[in-house]
């Protein structure tokens, strides 16, 4: 039996970028706010001390920081004739836990999907006509433009201190940044990080062959900053562990750096850890939601009521949430018919190995150093001639060099014995490797649903991942790794290595966390979960946060479009939500 | 079993490691300067075994320790008898499939359950093969093993020798360049022998000094004694 609680103004379910953002947003609009974190809590000191945190085999390889599939995960499988198995371990993405959520261990790389990602159906028919876009592909426009949400992709570059060189402020396009990026009201609040020797021969390399490199936007402090919350961050110290690490140097953003200060000090707002949400509660007319029940540490279950919930937790945790707590229609790829769990979608990555002469000394870095083009992102080029929608950006980032899994061997090099300590002691110090960052689009059979077999450990169904690469990111993905061959022979190496991203998706291998969709936003209640204020068609006082709401994937890391929707979402609660509680778009 | 490690107290007898490259390191001596470390999880035959495997893959030669060196033995003993040996945060709930190869490891064995099984069925293997333990063997022959297991033309009683082989390989180079306060990396065999001078911290001073050789001395998450090894 739930013990019932007194109730809040809003329930967040999860407490990292998303929940961080949303709470600080309406606390000052006067909203009682409660966060609700089945981790633990976390801060700088003592979590992520540099005393401890630079701990490679700890975080990185036994994935310290990350969700632990005994308690949360999911079955995969590539085809729907497939039976799905569970994620026993992690690999191929990994999401976080506890206070801060994967805002910790991110690596900062802050970017803006471009206008045209916004609008890609409409926008790719328009230019390349209706049978460019393969039968199967399920992409739509997000229902929502840049020019919307650019003052919340500004907000939150303030937020974090981000270090880069603007490419396009206002119209007006600006000596080494990004020529393609979309306009910006105003350039960075901080100048770029000090560059690596790699980026260096990179960004030359690149320039040489004709393409327009440029500094990352990094959320990495490349000088002491105060944010507009009055929150202090400190210039990193390119120590190289950011990614999958926490800063202990208050120079990464995360939500312990740049909001809770102020935050947790707020009186209407609390947390509590150790609180598992398992059902978003609703009426008897299954149109409004009364709250959440949620598990402690103990085994006991709550009952939390709330005026609004909003869901805050990792992509494909949401969309769980919604299934499980019968929300919206569930997608059935039979009959094509549904919404939740529709659009799953993820990105496809590929990399080229350079071994160099000099020194790279890849142990010194930051999880955002990087640079970057982007001739072949989005539609910044003619796809008539390559046959594929989308595209991808492709850099080279000094993160660190880690060496148990950040070294890179010449091709051909014995896997183990002689051979291989040899290459070890030979390419460590004078190895770097070129990035190639790629959209993936979403299709009628990648999707999530409620696995028939596998519980978790309160006897809820596990969700199920039907996914896998497609012809169409095949092509694109070897396009992007042969630009990127491109770049890496004129880097003059003695040796590269091409890899690009072959065969059937595999859960094994780290790829990326950027997993994307399961309750996609729209126009259209038909093919969304959610309208283009993040709000539930189905039940207006749920609203559901992060890349689980991207109806398919862009070529950039989603975090800064996640957090600049979240803003967005926030103004129109405050805005409009709370003078009228109801539906904030009638169709 | 759960030996105190303090110096002197230590059971010399059946349960012990031999120690190769011993230096007493000053004042933080490492329990191993004093003598033989007690194993956590390894038997000593298996001990034996997985220090004679782990040398094949990162052999000590004259261009730096390997594995034997680095004590990597002794990391994967201790990394097998706490929680990742456990699979403490794997999701170990049937029912249980083979599955793809896309679909990851599906066995029902935890990492130490996987090497104790697969071991014994190597050993098996070799007596029948070769009428000797794999540690009798010539290291041609242990190579020709180890490749018989990472290209699965080596079938094993009870396991996959193909997944034995990638968990063996993953770790030993994880003992190889770990932090030492996890028992491998010894003395910092590992991180000397690439170049990576430790978690130092702060480098704004020397990241754009491109091309020149970074000169500290190597540093590890206790300090700059790398025998150190955190117990516990």
């Amino acid at each position: 039996m739930a013990t019932r609680l007194k109730p809040v103004d809003v329930v967040l379910v999860g407490f990292g970028w998303t929940a961080s953002i949303m709470a600080q947003q309406l606390t000052d609009a006067g909203m009682q706010v409660l966060a609700l974190e089945r981790g633990k809590f976390r801060d700088t000191v003592p979590d992520f001390a540099t005393t401890q945190i630079q701990d490679e085999l700890r975080y990185a390889v036994r994935d310290g920081l990350f969700q632990e599939p005994a308690r949360d995960t999911l079955t995969f499988r590539n085809s729907m004739d497939q039976t799905a198995l569970p994620m026993r371990h992690l690999g191929s993405f990994l999401p976080g836990v506890g206070v801060g959520g994967a805002g910790v261990h991110w690596n900062g790389q802050t970017w803006r999907f471009l206008p045209e990602d916004f609008v890609i159906r409409s926008h790719t028919e328009q230019r390349y006509g209706k049978s460019f876009i393969p039968p199967d592909m399920t992409i739509q426009d997000w229902g929502i433009t840049y020019a919307e949400l650019e003052p919340h992709y500004d907000a939150f570059d303030y937020l974090c201190g981000v270090s880069g060189q603007a490419g396009n402020i206002q119209g007006q396009l600006q000596i080494g940044g990004n020529p393609f990026e979309g306009p910006r009201q105003r350039g960075y609040p901080l100048a770029p990080l000090k560059r690596s020797h790699a980026t260096v021969l990179f960004d030359k390399a690149a320039r040489s062959v004709g393409f327009q490199p440029f500094p990352c936007a990094a959320a990495n402090t490349s000088a002491a900053y105060t944010n507009p919350l009055g929150v202090q961050m400190g210039p990193c110290t390119y120590c190289g562990y950011c990614e999958w690490f926490g800063c202990g140097n208050y120079s990464k953003a995360s939500p312990q750096t740049t909001i809770l200060p102020v935050l947790l000090k707020k009186p209407n707002f609390s947390y509590r850890t150790g609180a598992d949400v398992t059902r978003i509660n609703l009426d008897s007319s299954g149109k409004h939601a009364t709250g959440v029940t949620y598990v402690d540490e103990q085994g006991r279950v709550f009952e939390q009521p709330a005026a609004l919930v909003i869901c805050c937790a990792f992509a494909q945790h949401n969309a769980l949430l919604l299934l499980l707590s019968k929300i919206g229609q569930p997608y059935d790829p039979k009959t094509n018919t549904g919404v939740v769990g529709r659009n799953y979608a993820y990105q496809i990555t590929s990399s080229v190995d350079v071994f160099l002469d000099e020194l790279m000394n890849p142990f010194m870095g930051a999880g955002a150093l990087g640079q970057a083009i982007d001739e072949f992102n989005g539609d910044n080029f003619d796809h008539g001639p390559e046959g594929f929608v989308g595209g991808g950006y492709i850099a080279l980032w000094s993160t660190g060099g880690r060496p148990i899994l950040q070294h890179q061997l010449p091709e051909g090099t014995p896997k183990w014995g002689a051979g291989w300590k040899k290459a070890m002691a030979d390419n460590y110090l004078k190895s770097a490797s070129i990035a190639t960052h790629g959209s993936v689009m979403s299709y009628r059979d990648s999707y999530l649903d409620l696995d028939p077999t596998y519980r978790d450990i309160y006897g809820d169904p596990l969700l199920r991942l039907t996914f896998d690469f497609h012809p169409n990111e095949h092509k694109m993905s070897g396009f992007l790794t042969d630009k990127a061959a491109l770049i890496a022979q004129a880097m003059k190496p003695r040796s590269f290595h091409a890899k690009p991203r072959t065969g059937h998706y595999s859960i094994i291998p780290y790829q990326t966390t950027h997993n994307t969709g399961g309750c996609a936003m729209g126009a259209d209640p038909k093919t969304s979960v959610v309208n283009k204020y993040l709000q539930c068609w189905d039940v207006p006082n749920v609203f559901v946060m992060g890349s689980s709401v991207f109806p398919q994937n862009a070529g950039y890391n989603p975090t800064g479009t996640v957090a600049a929707l979240t803003y967005w979402a926030a103004a129109a609660i405050r805005d409009k939500y709370l003078k009228n509680p109801g539906p904030l778009v009638q169709v | 079993m759960s030996i105190p490690m303090s110096r002197r107290s230590l059971i010399k007898a059946a349960l012990v490691l031999p120690v190769v490259g011993v230096v007493g390191c000053g004042q933080h001596e490492d329990a191993r300067a004093s003598g033989p470390i007690a194993r956590r999880f390894f038997s000593e035959a298996e001990q034996r075994w997985v220090e004679a495997a782990t040398a094949r893959l990162i052999p000590d030669e004259e261009d730096g320790l390997g594995a034997g060196g680095a004590h990597v033995a002794l990391f994967i003993d201790r990394q097998l008898a706490g929680p990742y040996g456990h699979a403490h945060r794997w999701y170990m709930q049937g029912p249980w499939e083979k599955g793809t190869d896309e679909q990851g490891y599906q066995l029902k064995l935890t990492p130490a359950e996987l090497y104790r099984t697969a071991i014994r069925n190597i050993e098996d293997w070799c007596r029948q093969n070769h009428q000797k333990s794999f540690v009798e063997l010539s290291a041609v022959q242990q190579d020709d093993v180890l490749h018989g297991l990472e290209g699965g033309d080596i079938k094993l009683a009870d396991v996959p020798a193909k997944a034995f082989f990638t968990m063996l390989l993953s770790n030993t180079v994880e003992g190889f360049l770990a932090d030492p306060m996890y028992g491998g990396n010894y003395q910092f065999a590992g991180w000397k022998l690439v170049g990576f001078p430790g978690p130092r911290y702060n480098y704004v001073a020397e990241i754009e000094q491109y091309g020149k050789p970074y000169t500290q001395p190597t540093v590890g998450i206790l300090g700059r004694d790398g025998s150190l090894l955190r117990e516990g």
